[in-house]
């Protein structure tokens, strides 16, 4: 035993300086070059940090595009799902409440028009994508309540589509928010 | 829709691709012949140099087996030193406390042997000192004991007679500087390149768009997930694991971390034929384990891009399939295709939550571990459908009546009795386990309210799937297990060191012993084992004893709760 546990000990201690120590040193010099320098991508608006480029954030004034149901409430410091099972007569309530909520909201839209990502919860808490269908299902509610032309607003998300080759297409609700913003600081 | 699709059998061909010229390249790796990365060769020296190992120094089955089970001792208290007293150490800076015993003891056995059942979450659970030097340290050596003990078995497969199988150390070693380092640097930064954070700063906190004051986790992520997906580890560094994005940014990476994932067990399957030169028994490999992947992929994928009928019923549009706990950058067919790689594969990382699945898809992600020899883990894959080989063997022996052989060795009682312990411990501690844990929570179901976080037979299917998982070594879970309990801490933690142990020295025993033993040569009598039908008897052995046993558990879970919604 005793022959076997020195070179046992010895060699976890070479490796620990290996895989813990010149390992992670190589990862994070490589990181420097990457953009944001190895602490994730931030999105700015005035010279002041508003987010993470891929991670989603809580919309819930009608002039924003509102982000998919969190099960986390957006915490960003403590990702989760849900984890509701398909069956759970619970879940199945809080997503039918979740829709009369929209259709209150959101005037005008009827159920078939709402797709199943705005009343799910999604798989981080933090999902910062949308359907086009869940932005364009807002538009209307939000062209009113900022008072623009819900053409322009359509054109923004057209804009911000990001169209997949082998995966969803999909927009940034972040990135189609701030382009809001930044509609009205234009014509202002 | 389609293009959905598209991105899965590009997934799929990616891995496929990649993993058959890295198999040929192991295969040298492990004879000793020449390869491209032998300038590494003056390191490795210096490493076992500096550790006082003779690296040359043949070893037989049973030493091979002191030395694995020896320096998995040191690892476990290492782990358990480290995260019991991370609060107080350094590299802490969001201030994380250090773990209860219990919650230490089932986190230091999870990552030991390669699982990760992670009954904390990774953003308030562990401090960076302990994602690197625990976590990250543990995924790296927990694959490479794996591959190791799988190359044991190539070296006693040859057709000759002894006792020497080659030398622990070496096989452990290799795999780590010429497979997994070198890998995982290459990951590492692309994932850093999309946007992974590789930082030892804390938390960043920020004023969000709309005026919300919110925390962003970060941390050494890029390093750690890297290892995680190519050691077929699973453990995430955030609590949402591959489905947070920092983790896991977009479809880019989502590819990368997938075919890393997959890469590395299909790519020994190749590597034994390589090394053995017998490339049609790898072949019928391939073939047994891609019908068994294929046949619990293909319904998982339907059920999930058809959506939840519950949900249709309430007149929602569902054309993107079902969406609870699922990210809209992977979308229903990728997250469908992520969770059966991760399940038949015991890595366990996950994309979406598994808890939210349909019942069928919950269902195929559970029969993926409870077979748990389609690819399966970083070498152990290949050592569970070891043992069914050999049960195969035996039986397609006795139905022809001739003394069943494989690849030239006779295999006897004492083999076989080894390969049915170990094929059958699984159903034990899976059902046992399961069964007295029902026991518990039915006996007093309001103090353990919090166990479940479904009713009726959802709630009954998280349970199977935590001994499912724990035993698979697969680590994934349906989280709405409140599991962070001294039973499930314990009753898990015990269950991972048999289900992980066990199968290792099965396996090597076996082949040990095959390994002395005089060869037969190859005569009219003989059963070839590189044919499809011997192929259809291991699958044959495999849907027998695996899926059967387990039949009557899922009928009261996923079975029963799929009839209950369609």
């Amino acid at each position: 035993m005793k022959n076997q546990l020195l070179p046992a000990i010895r060699l976890t201690l070479v490796l620990l300086v290996v895989c813990c120590l010149i390992y992670p040193a190589l990862v994070w010099a490589g990181a420097q070059l990457a953009p944001g320098q190895g602490l994730g991508e931030t999105v700015s608006k005035n010279g002041r940090v508003v987010g993470y480029d891929n991670v989603g954030q809580k919309f819930d004034r009608p002039e924003y595009f509102s982000s998919r149901p969190s099960a986390v409430d957006y915490n960003a410091a403590g990702s989760a799902g849900s984890n509701k099972g398909p069956s759970n007569p619970e879940y199945l309530g809080t997503v039918k409440a979740r829709l009369d909520t929209f259709l209150l909201q959101n005037p005008g839209v009827t159920k078939d028009q709402v797709p199943a990502e705005l009343i799910t919860a999604s798989g981080s808490g933090l999902d910062p994508h949308l359907s086009a269908q869940g932005a364009y299902v807002q538009v209307a509610r939000i062209a009113k309540a900022r008072n623009i032309d819900s053409n322009t607003i359509k054109s923004l998300i057209n804009n911000n589509l990001e169209k997949g080759v082998i995966n969803p297409d999909r927009v940034n609700v972040l990135r189609l928010n701030l382009a809001l913003d930044n509609l009205a600081s234009a014509s202002r | 829709m389609n293009q959905d699709l598209l991105g899965v059998l590009v997934m799929f061909g990616l891995a496929l691709g990649l993993a058959l010229p890295l198999g040929r390249f192991l295969a040298n790796v492990f004879r000793g012949d020449k390869n491209a990365l032998d300038f590494l060769a003056p390191v490795e020296r210096g490493i076992f140099r500096l550790s006082g190992i003779d690296a040359n120094r043949e070893m037989t089955w049973q030493q091979h087996l002191v030395a694995l089970l020896t320096i998995n001792l040191v690892w476990f208290v290492l782990a358990m030193a480290v995260l019991c007293t991370q609060g107080v150490l350094p590299l802490n800076p969001d201030h994380n406390p250090s773990m209860s015993p219990d919650l230490a003891f089932n986190t230091a056995i999870s990552f030991l042997v390669n699982c990760n059942l992670q009954h904390y979450s990774g953003e308030s659970g562990l401090s960076y000192l302990s994602q690197i030097v625990v976590i990250t340290f543990l995924q790296f050596v927990s694959a490479a004991t794996g591959i190791a003990a799988a190359v044991v078995i190539f070296n006693a497969l040859q057709a000759r007679t002894t006792d020497k199988l080659g030398n622990f150390y070496n096989y452990f070693l290799k795999s780590l500087t010429r497979l997994l380092l070198p890998l995982s640097l290459v990951i590492a930064l692309i994932l850093a390149f999309n946007g992974t954070p590789m930082t030892m700063a804390g938390k960043q906190e920020l004023v969000t768009l709309q005026g919300d004051s919110v925390a962003v986790s970060r941390g050494p992520v890029a390093a750690m997930v890297a290892i995680k997906e190519l050691g077929t580890n699973g453990g995430g560094f955030y609590g949402a694991n591959s489905a947070h994005p920092l983790e896991n940014p977009n479809f880019v990476t989502n590819v990368v971390e997938n075919v890393a994932l997959t890469l590395i067990p299909l790519a020994m399957i190749f590597a034994l034929g390589f090394y053995l030169k017998r490339k049609r028994l790898a072949w019928m490999i391939f073939g047994v384990m891609t019908v068994g992947f294929v046949a619990l992929l293909a319904p998982t994928i339907y059920y999930e891009m058809h959506g939840n009928p519950a949900i249709s019923q309430m007149g929602i549009n569902q054309s993107l399939g079902a969406l609870e706990g699922k990210e809209m950058r992977f979308g229903a067919a990728a997250s469908a295709y992520w969770s059966i790689t991760n399940t038949v594969i015991s890595c366990g990382s996950i994309n979406s939550m598994h808890d939210s699945f349909m019942p069928l898809s919950g269902l195929c992600q559970m029969l993926g571990m409870m077979t748990n020899a389609f690819y399966g883990g970083c070498g152990v894959g290949l050592l569970n459908f070891f043992a069914y080989l050999i049960i195969a063997v035996f039986i397609a022996g006795l139905m022809v009546g001739r003394t069943p052989e494989f690849l030239g060795k006779k295999i006897e009682a004492r083999e076989m009795k080894i390969a049915v312990i170990v094929t059958l411990l699984h159903p034990l501690l899976i059902l046992a386990g399961t069964a007295m844990t029902a026991h518990l929570y039915a006996g007093n179901p309001t103090e353990y309210a919090g166990w479940l976080a479904n009713p009726g037979y959802h709630g009954f299917s998280e349970m199977l799937y935590e001994f499912t998982s724990a035993s698979a070594n697969n680590g994934s879970g349906f989280e709405g297990l409140g599991d962070n309990t001294p039973w499930w801490n314990i009753s898990t933690g015990v269950v991972l060191l048999l289900s992980r142990f066990l199968p290792i020295i099965g396996p090597v025993a076996i082949a040990g012993l095959l390994a002395r033993k005089k060869v037969v040569p190859e005569s009219a009598g003989t059963l070839p084992a590189d044919t499809a039908t011997f192929g259809v008897m291991v699958l044959a052995v495999i849907v027998i004893i695996a899926a059967l046993a387990f039949f009557p558990a899922l009928a009261l879970g996923p079975i029963a709760e799929h009839f209950s919604l369609y």
